[in-house]
């Protein structure tokens, strides 16, 4: 984990309720898909935690919904704005997992960690196959992005207004070696309960960020784990649902 | 060169910056990030007779310059702190810790302090009496002066080590805790825990927490906590440690301008990691700015 400031490079709205904010600065903390930073937001005082979409060459991708007053106020941030950040947070999804055929599940706002992970398997010589789950075409986001990187990508939305009508569960085929999600909570358990071995990346509310706190505490197999420093990537194994 | 030197229950510290129990852990993730011998010392995370998960989640809210709580003193119980946490913890800091006790029940807090009694690394036992988030136990001592007396008591029975009592802001009159404390044997006083708060969440029209309260704490607590620790100060004999909402090196010297000997600081450790490096670096331009030689001579000044 490194304390650093940031500069916002760009920072625009791509969908319904979703923004992408491109930072720079030192990101060498940044070393794993799956990790998040943990953003101080002038005027709140507990840091907003997000997900890296994507991190190459000093520059960090983050896209972020705004669900309350302070992801409210991060849609009127401009260019050149500087922020304290604390990066390199969590574990990241493993990658020595993936087996010959990955699939990668990811559901709203939890799409984006899978982004810099489809990169990644792909520089190892996989390429995952993508399904995206959102509630309807006007929130819809990064499609083009993943076929761009030669994914096949399925769309899932819950009211039908685009692709398959219903859950990301249902467009997963057979087939796959392994599955890598990200999403709302149950998005997650359905997907859980596919019979294929997998990571999930899990969200809960946090104090801190990097395991002081014990606010994001969940109960697993092996006892206690904290969202931020344990996980947010935990084995379909250790999850006692 | 300024004395930045305090004296807590007759062991000295290098200063009187202090990270709260429950912002800490045992040390370990912060010791990553700096040396943590640069601290007075610290006070490790609540410890109980067993190991609790505490409460179910959110237990976390953000408030204006602030936030709640509702961990439920999650830890991994005392025998696996002894086993685990404090041989670990010799391997990187090597002054003596605070030892922060919680229980459910007179004999809970006994056991507890007993078996940390024998820990050569604990300088001092910290007793918290005065947990807001879990029932039938922790503020429930506090916040009467006769059992917060009893508990003392049973705990001085079982230790050499130096006992200081946490305090409970959640009360009618803090005084009259203190003193009980005082009357009871406790070596020191610490104060204040966090104010017991709730939020609502507009969009389900419930309570944010799962726990539905929980204890506010950060800079909003700060001139609640400062009076309440001036109150004690004056009306005690034995040392006092001042704790809420603390986050710069202006505060610390506010809290023992009104009678701290020391000073804890909670929640500022978890919006920076590195608020307590932070603050004992800037303590020294602080107090030649204000002409304060030594951190000694201020304690109190404003009782």
């Amino acid at each position: 984990m490194k304390q650093v400031i940031l500069t916002i490079e760009q920072n625009k709205e791509l969908a319904a309720n979703a923004y992408e904010m491109v930072l720079s600065g030192d990101v060498s903390a940044v070393t794993a898909p799956g990790q998040f930073v943990n953003i101080q937001l002038p005027g709140r005082y507990l840091r907003r935690p997000i997900s890296v979409c994507d991190c190459e060459q000093g520059k960090l991708t983050l896209i972020y919904k705004v669900l309350g007053e302070g992801t409210a106020d991060m849609t009127k941030m401009q260019p050149g704005t500087k922020l304290d950040v604390l990066t390199g947070l969590g574990n990241g999804f493993d990658l020595t997992r993936a087996g010959d055929r990955p699939v990668l599940i990811g559901g709203g706002i939890g799409i984006p960690p899978l982004y810099w992970l489809a990169k990644e398997l792909i520089k190892t010589g996989k390429i995952p196959a993508v399904v995206l789950g959102f509630n309807s075409k006007d929130e819809m986001f990064y499609v083009e992005e993943f076929r761009k990187l030669g994914c096949e990508v399925t769309v899932a939305t819950a009211d039908g207004s685009y692709g398959i009508k219903g859950y990301v569960t249902s467009a997963v085929n057979e087939g796959f070696s392994q599955y890598y999600s990200c999403g709302p909570s149950p998005m997650l358990k359905a997907v859980h309960a596919l019979p294929l071995s997998g990571q999930l990346s899990l969200e809960e509310r946090m104090g801190c960020g990097f395991g002081a706190c014990m606010g994001c505490s969940i109960k697993t197999k092996d006892g206690y784990k904290r969202v931020c420093k344990d996980g947010p990537v935990f084995d379909k194994e250790e999850l006692p649902w | 060169m300024v004395d930045l030197r305090t004296t807590l229950c007759g062991i000295e510290l290098d200063n009187p910056v202090i990270p709260a129990s429950g912002t800490f852990g045992y040390g370990r993730e912060f010791s990553d990030l700096y040396d943590i011998n640069i601290l007075g010392t610290f006070s490790f995370k609540g410890t109980t007779k067993d190991p609790r998960f505490g409460n179910p989640t959110p237990r976390i809210a953000e408030t204006s310059s602030g936030m709640l709580n509702a961990v439920g003193l999650q830890n991994p119980g005392v025998d696996k702190v002894i086993s685990e946490e404090l041989p670990a913890m010799t391997k990187f800091f090597h002054k003596p810790v605070m030892a922060n006790v919680s229980g459910f029940s007179v004999e809970d807090y006994v056991y507890t302090c007993e078996k940390l009694d024998k820990e050569p690394q604990v300088g001092w036992l910290e007793v918290n009496i005065s947990c807001p988030n879990v029932h039938g136990g922790g503020m429930s001592f506090g916040t009467d002066p006769k059992s917060a007396a009893e508990v003392t008591a049973a705990v001085k029975k079982v230790t050499a080590k130096p006992v200081i009592m946490k305090l409970t802001p959640n009360v009618t009159d803090i005084v009259s805790v203190a003193k009980a404390c005082q009357d009871a044997g406790a070596d020191g006083i610490s104060l204040i825990n966090t104010l017991l708060g709730m939020r609502i969440d507009l969009k389900t029209r419930r309570p944010l927490l799962a726990n539905n309260t929980g204890g506010l704490s950060g800079p909003a607590v700060f001139p609640v906590a400062l009076r309440m620790v001036w109150q004690v100060a004056r009306a005690v004999v034995i040392p006092v440690v001042g704790m809420g909402g603390v986050s710069t090196a202006r505060d610390v010297l506010e809290m023992m301008m009104a009678g701290a000997s020391a000073v804890e600081v909670g929640a500022a450790n978890l919006t920076d990691p590195f608020a307590c490096k932070k603050i004992i670096e800037a303590l020294p331009e602080e107090m030649e700015k204000l002409g304060i030689s030594s951190l000694r001579e201020i304690i109190g000044t404003a009782c």
